[in-house]
C-alpha cells in the first residue's frame, strides 16, 4: 500500500470496514503519526466507538496478564475483542519496547483478537496521543470492546479517564499499594479497584485498606467496586468480566456514561482548537508586534467564529 | 592441633582408605617436568592459622570441600572427558555410539532434539525444521529401543541432556534396560532433570513450576527407592551462565536452584541423605581463569555449608558438590574461529583447577554451526593435553594459598550469598522466577556486557580488536534435511502397530494420577512408555491437566 | 513526515536461546525504534499475525536450532499472502554461508551472524527505511 492520496486512505478505510488486519493496522499507525493525513482518515473513519475499558496500575500488577483473561472471557461471550496497550517512549532515544502482547500470545490465532501495542511518544497521562483515535478505527473495524493498558506511574493514571467508558484500577496485596495509590490520587478515578495476585499475602489487608477508603464512581453517587483475581489462572476473571458488563449498563442508564464521553470530547476540542492556534502561530511566525493586538475585538471575532462553525454542538452530544 | 599434625590425620583417616581401593595414577609422573616431586596437596606454611584453615579449606575430601571432593583429585583419577553426541534419527546416533564404545568410551551423553526437549512428537506442526537437529529425535519407545540397541545398559553410563520430559525418558530407558534383562539397580547415569533453570535461562520448559517441581520430586524418589546408582539431576548453572549471567550469578542462581529442590524433595516426604547424595552439578566454564577457579572453588564451600547448617546433613556424601563443566559456548566467537581453540583451553584449564569431575570442550566451530568431526577431535585433545602434559593435574588444589585466588573465592561467596539471601526473602527460587527477578538479573547482565563489547570497554580478540587478519574458512557442516520424513513415517508406525487400546488405557491412567496432586507419576509413565505411547501423547496428556507455561519474559 | 520505526523481533523454532534476541530488541530500543519482541516458540503463523497487527515495517528473526531454512522463507510467504510482503524480513543467528545465500534468494533481505555489532544492523535499518513509503 502506498500513501500520500486520499484514494490509498479511502482504501484503508475501506479495508478497515472490511475488518482487514492489514488495514487496520496501518490506520493506527497512519493516526499514530499525526498530521493531515490522520485528519483526512478519521473523518473518513464512521461508526460509534465500541465500549472502552481502561486499566491502570503501578508496572508489573498484571494488566497485560489480566487483559489476556478478560478477552479470554469476552471471546467465550462471542465477542470480538481488541486491545491498545500502552507502553512508554524513553525520553532519551524516543524508542520503545513494548512489552505487553508478549502475555497475550495464547490469543494469537484467533481472528477475532486484534493487538496493538502502541508508544506514548512523548504524550503524558500515560497514554499514546493517538489512542482515541485508534479506538474509534477498531469501533468502525467492527470489535465489540476495546480494552487499553495504559502506563501506570505516579500520577500518569489518570489519562486513562480521557479515553475509557470504564477505568479499572490493577493493585497488587503486599507490595504497599494502599498507601501509595491512596496518596496518588487513583483513588479518584477507578470505577473497579482490583485486587490482582490474590494468590499471595497480604490480600485482606489491601482490601479492608480499600473498603475503609469508600471509594465512589466518578461523577456518581455509586460506590466503586472492588474485586480480587488472580490474573495468571483466571480466578474471579469471569465474575470481573461480568461485573464490568453490569456496571457499563448501569453507568448507561445513569447517563454518566454519557457526561464521560462529552468530557471526553470537549477535552477533545480544547486540545484541536489549542494546537491549531499554536501551529498557526507558528507558521505565521507569532503574534503581530505588541499593542497592535486589540484583545476585546479579537474576543469578540474568535466567539462569533466559534458560533458560527460550532454552532451549539459543543454542548450537544457527540459529533 | 597443628597443620602438621592434621595433615597426619588427614593422610591416615581419609587419603590411606581411598588410596588402597584407588591407587594414585602411575601412567602421569607425580612430578614437574624437570623432575621435582610434587606433594599430594600444598598447605599454608606452618605456623599458620589451623584453625582458620579448616574452616575456610579444609583438606581435599573433607568438608567444607573447597580444595575438591576427593582426597587425590586427579592423582586418582583424571576427570571423565564426556564429550555430549547425538544427532538425526535413533539408529544413525545408535551407529555412533557403538562406534564410541568400541573406540574405549564407557560414558554416553545424549543429546536430544528440541520437539523431544519439548515433549512433543516429530510429527507435531511445531517440529517443522527441528527434528534431529540438535539432537536425537526419540518419540517413543521403539526409538529408544533402537537408540540402545546391542548396548549393554549395565555396562555402560548413560548421561540424558533431558529435562521437561525427563521422567518420560528416564522411564523409556528403565523399560529398555528390562528388554535387556538388566535390573534396574545396576544402571548408572544422569538426567539432567532441572527445569528451573528452563525457566531462567533455557526455554525448553512445558508445563508451569509446581507441577514440573512434582514430577522432579517423583524422580528423585523413584531414583532412590529403584535406580540407586543414578544421578536424579544435575543442577545446571551452564545455562544461566550461557544466557548471559555473570560468574556470581551462575553461582547464586544454580545454589538457589539446588535448595529449592531439596525444599520441594523434603516436603514429598523425602530423608535428606536419601536422595542428597544423587544431586550433581552442572558449570560453565569461562575465560577469566582466576574467577573461574574461585567460582567453582566457592560452589563447594557453599553447597557443604548449606547442606550442613540449612539441611542439617553431616553425611560427605550430600555434603560434596560433584560437578561436571562444559566450556563457554557464548565466550566463543564467529570471527577467527581458529582462535575459539585457544579460549577453549582456558575454559578447560579452569575446570579443571578448579577441580570438576568431568569436563565437555566445545568445538571451535560451535559459534557457527553443529561442530565438524576434526573440531570434535581438537576439542578432545584439548583435555587430554591439559590431562597428560600441562602438570596441572598432579597435584590437588594447585591454585589454593594463593592471595588472588582465595580473596577472589571469598568474594564471590559473599556476593552470591547476597542473592540467596535475597531469594529467601523473594520467598525461595519458584517464587522469585515467579516474579521474574533473577531473569531481569541475568538480562541486564547479558546486555551490559554486550554493550561493552559494542563500546570497547570490553575487549574481544578477533571482534574488537586485533580483527582484520582475515576469517580462516572452516568446513561448516550441513544441516540435515531428510531426518524428518523418516521420523514421522516411524512415529506414525508406532501408533498403527501398537495395541490402541492399551496405549490409551495407560493414558487415562496417567490423567488420573496427575489430578490427584498426591499420586507419584512415575509408574504410570513407565506403563504409558510400555504400551507404546508416544512422548508427545504423554506430555500432552499431562499438559492437558497441568496446562502449560508461558515465557516470563522481561526485556 | 519522518516514520516512525517499528520492528518486531521475533523468535520461530523452538529453541529458547533467546539471549541474542533480547540483546537486540533492547538495543534497537535505545537506537530510537519502537521495537515488539515476541517470545520464544512462535510459529510463522503467529510472528505474521503479530507483524502485521503491529504494523511494524521490519521483521527480525533469531534463530539457534538450524531450523532457519525452513522457517524464515516460510515467513516471508506468508507475509506475501497477507499483503504485507512490503514488511522487511532479516534473521540472524547460526546459519551457514550457502544457506545465507538461499534465504536472501528466498527474500530474506539480510542475514547477521552471531556476534554482529548493533551498528551493522542499524545501518541496515537506516538503509532500508528510505525505501519504506511515508505514512
Ligand atoms: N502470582 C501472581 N502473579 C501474577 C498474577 N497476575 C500476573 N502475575 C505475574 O505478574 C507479572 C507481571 O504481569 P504483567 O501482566 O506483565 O503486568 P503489567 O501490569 O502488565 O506490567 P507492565 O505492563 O510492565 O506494567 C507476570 O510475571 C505475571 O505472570 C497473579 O494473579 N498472581
Ligand atoms: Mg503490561
Amino acid at each position: 500500500m502506498t500513501g500520500g492520496e486520499d484514494g490509498a486512505l479511502g482504501e484503508i478505510v475501506d479495508g478497515v470496514r472490511r475488518r482487514r488486519p492489514r488495514a487496520i493496522g496501518r490506520a493506527i499507525s497512519i493516526v499514530e503519526a499525526g498530521g493531515p493525513r490522520r485528519d483526512t482518515l478519521m473523518d473518513l473513519i464512521d461508526g460509534t466507538p465500541p465500549p472502552v475499558v481502561g486499566l491502570t496500575g503501578p508496572p508489573g500488577a498484571g494488566k497485560s496478564t489480566l487483559i489476556a483473561a478478560l478477552v479470554s472471557a469476552a471471546r467465550e461471550a462471542g465477542k470480538r475483542v481488541a486491545v491498545l496497550a500502552v507502553d512508554p517512549s524513553s525520553p532519551f532515544s524516543g524508542g520503545a519496547l513494548l512489552g505487553d502482547r508478549l502475555r497475550m500470545t495464547r490469543h494469537s490465532g484467533d481472528t477475532e483478537v486484534f493487538i496493538r501495542s502502541m508508544a506514548t511518544r512523548g504524550h503524558g497521562g500515560g497514554l499514546s496521543a493517538a489512542a482515541l483515535e485508534a479506538t474509534a478505527i477498531l469501533g468502525a473495524a467492527g470489535f465489540d470492546t476495546v480494552f487499553v493498558e495504559s502506563v501506570g506511574v505516579g500520577q500518569s493514571e489518570v489519562g486513562i479517564m480521557s479515553i475509557a467508558d470504564l477505568v479499572l484500577v490493577v493493585l497488587n496485596p503486599g507490595t504497599g499499594d494502599e498507601i501509595q495509590t491512596l496518596k496518588a490520587g487513583v483513588m479518584e478515578i477507578g470505577d473497579v479497584y482490583i485486587i490482582n495476585k490474590a494468590d499471595l499475602a497480604g490480600a485482606d489487608d489491601l482490601e479492608r485498606a480499600l473498603r475503609h477508603a469508600q471509594l465512589v464512581i466518578p461523577g456518581t453517587e455509586h460506590r466503586a467496586e472492588i474485586c480480587r483475581t488472580v490474573a495468571a489462572d483466571g480466578t474471579g476473571v469471569p465474575e470481573l468480566y461480568a461485573a464490568t458488563g453490569d456496571l457499563l449498563a448501569r453507568l448507561d442508564e445513569d447517563g454518566a456514561l454519557d457526561r464521560r464521553r462529552r468530557v471526553r470530547v470537549t477535552a477533545a476540542w480544547e486540545q484541536l482548537a489549542g494546537d491549531l492556534l499554536r501551529q498557526w502561530l507558528r507558521e505565521r511566525g507569532g503574534v503581530p508586534p505588541a499593542g497592535r493586538v486589540r484583545f476585546g475585538e479579537l474576543r469578540d471575532r474568535l466567539w462569533a467564529l466559534m458560533d458560527e462553525v460550532l454552532g451549539d454542538t459543543g454542548t450537544g452530544g457527540e459529533t | 592441633m597443628s597443620l602438621s599434625n592434621e595433615r597426619s590425620r588427614w593422610e591416615r583417616e581419609v587419603v590411606q582408605p581411598v588410596v588402597r581401593r584407588h591407587p594414585e595414577r602411575r601412567d602421569g609422573r607425580l612430578e614437574t617436568a624437570s623432575g621435582v616431586p610434587l606433594e599430594r596437596v600444598y598447605l599454608p606454611p606452618e605456623g599458620a592459622d589451623g584453625a582458620a584453615y579448616r574452616e575456610s579449606l579444609g583438606f581435599p575430601g573433607e568438608y567444607p570441600f573447597t580444595r575438591g571432593v576427593q582426597p587425590t583429585m586427579y592423582r586418582g583419577r583424571y576427570w571423565t572427558m564426556r564429550q555430549y553426541a547425538g544427532f538425526g534419527t535413533a539408529r544413525e546416533t545408535n551407529e555412533r555410539f557403538r562406534y564410541l564404545l568400541d573406540e574405549g568410551q564407557t560414558g554416553l551423553s545424549v543429546a536430544f532434539d528440541l520437539p523431544t526437549q519439548i515433549g512433543y512428537d516429530s510429527d507435531h506442526g511445531l517440529a517443522l525444521g527441528e527434528v534431529g537437529k540438535v539432537g536425537v529425535a526419540i518419540d517413543s519407545l521403539a526409538d529408544m529401543e533402537v537408540l540402545f540397541d546391542r548396548i549393554p545398559l549395565d555396562r555402560v553410563s548413560t548421561s540424558m541432556t533431558i529435562n521437561a520430559p525427563a521422567a518420560v525418558l528416564l522411564a523409556m530407558y528403565t523399560v529398555v534396560a528390562e528388554k535387556q534383562g538388566v535390573s534396574r539397580d545396576s544402571l548408572r547415569g544422569t538426567i539432567q532433570n532441572d527445569i528451573l533453570k528452563e525457566y531462567i535461562a533455557r526455554g525448553t520448559y512445558i508445563f508451569p513450576p509446581e507441577p514440573s517441581m512434582r514430577l522432579v520430586t517423583n524422580t528423585f524418589r523413584f531414583c532412590a527407592e529403584e535406580l540407586p546408582r543414578w544421578n536424579s539431576i544435575s543442577i545446571s548453572g551452564y545455562h544461566i551462565r550461557e544466557a548471559g549471567a555473570t560468574a556470581v550469578q551462575e553461582l547464586a542462581f544454580t545454589l538457589a536452584d539446588a535448595i529449592a529442590y531439596v525444599e520441594a524433595a523434603l516436603s514429598a516426604g523425602l530423608d535428606i541423605d536419601a536422595f542428597a547424595g544423587r544431586l550433581s552439578f552442572f558449570f560453565s566454564a569461562g575465560s577469566d581463569l582466576l574467577e573461574e577457579v574461585a567460582k567453582f572453588r566457592a560452589a563447594r564451600r557453599m553447597w557443604a555449608r548449606i547442606m550442613k547448617e540449612r539441611f542439617g546433613s553431616d553425611s560427605p556424601r550430600s555434603q560434596a558438590l560433584r560437578f561436571h563443566a562444559q566450556t563457554s559456548g557464548a565466550a566463543l566467537t564467529a570471527q577467527q574461529p581458529d582462535n575459539n581453540v585457544v579460549r577453549v583451553t582456558l575454559h578447560a584449564l579452569a575446570a579443571v583447577l578448579g577441580g570438576a569431575q568431568s569436563l565437555h570442550t566445545n568445538s571451535r566451530d560451535e559459534a557457527l554451526s553443529l561442530p565438524t568431526e576434526e573440531s570434535v577431535r581438537i576439542a578432545l585433545r584439548t583435555q587430554q593435553i591439559i590431562a597428560l602434559e600441562s602438570g596441572v593435574a598432579n597435584t590437588v588444589d594447585p591454585l589454593a594459598g594463593s592471595w588472588a585466588v582465595e580473596a577472589l573465592t571469598d568474594e564471590l561467596e559473599s556476593r552470591a550469598r547476597e542473592y540467596l539471601e535475597r531469594i529467601d526473602r523473594e520467598g525461595g527460587m519458584v517464587a522469585a522466577i515467579g516474579r521474574g527477578t533473577p531473569q531481569r538479573d541475568i538480562e541486564d547482565a547479558a546486555y551490559r556486557y554486550q554493550r561493552e563489547i559494542e563500546d570497547h570497554d570490553r575487549l574481544v580478540v578477533g571482534v574488537n580488536c586485533h580483527e582484520g587478519i582475515g576469517d580462516s574458512c572452516i568446513d561448516v557442516m550441513g544441516f540435515r534435511q531428510d531426518v524428518h520424513d523418516a521420523q514421522v513415517s516411524r512415529v506414525e508406525g508406532v501408533r498403527e502397530e501398537r495395541d490402541g487400546a492399551a496405549a490409551a488405557s495407560t493414558l487415562a491412567a496417567l490423567r488420573d494420577a496427575a489430578r490427584d496432586p498426591d499420586a507419584d507419576l512415575m509408574e504410570p509413565i513407565v506403563e504409558a512408555v510400555r504400551a507404546y505411547a508416544t512422548l508427545g501423547e504423554i506430555c500432552g496428556a499431562l499438559r492437558d491437566e497441568f496446562g502449560e507455561y508461558r515465557q516470563h519474559t522481561v526485556v | 513526515m519522518e516514520n516512525t520505526v517499528r520492528i518486531l523481533i521475533a523468535k520461530p523454532g523452538l529453541d529458547g536461546h533467546d539471549r541474542g534476541a533480547k540483546y537486540i530488541a533492547r538495543a534497537l530500543r535505545d537506537a530510537g525504534y519502537e521495537v515488539i519482541y515476541s517470545g520464544i516458540r512462535q510459529t510463522p503463523e503467529a510472528i505474521v499475525e503479530m507483524a502485521i497487527q503491529e504494523d511494524v515495517q521490519f521483521v527480525g528473526l533469531s534463530l539457534l536450532s538450524g531450523a532457519h531454512m525452513a522457517l524464515f522463507p516460510r515467513v516471508v510467504d506468508l507475509l506475501r499472502e497477507h499483503d504485507a510482503g512490503d514488511i522487511v524480513v532479516f534473521g540472524g543467528g547460526i546459519i551457514p554461508g550457502p544457506d545465507v545465500y538461499e534465504l536472501q534468494e528466498a527474500g530474506v533481505r539480510a542475514v547477521f551472524p552471531p556476534g554482529t555489532p548493533i551498528k551493522k544492523v542499524i545501518d541496515f535499518i537506516e538503509a532500508t527505511r528510505q525505501e519504506l513509503p511515508a505514512l
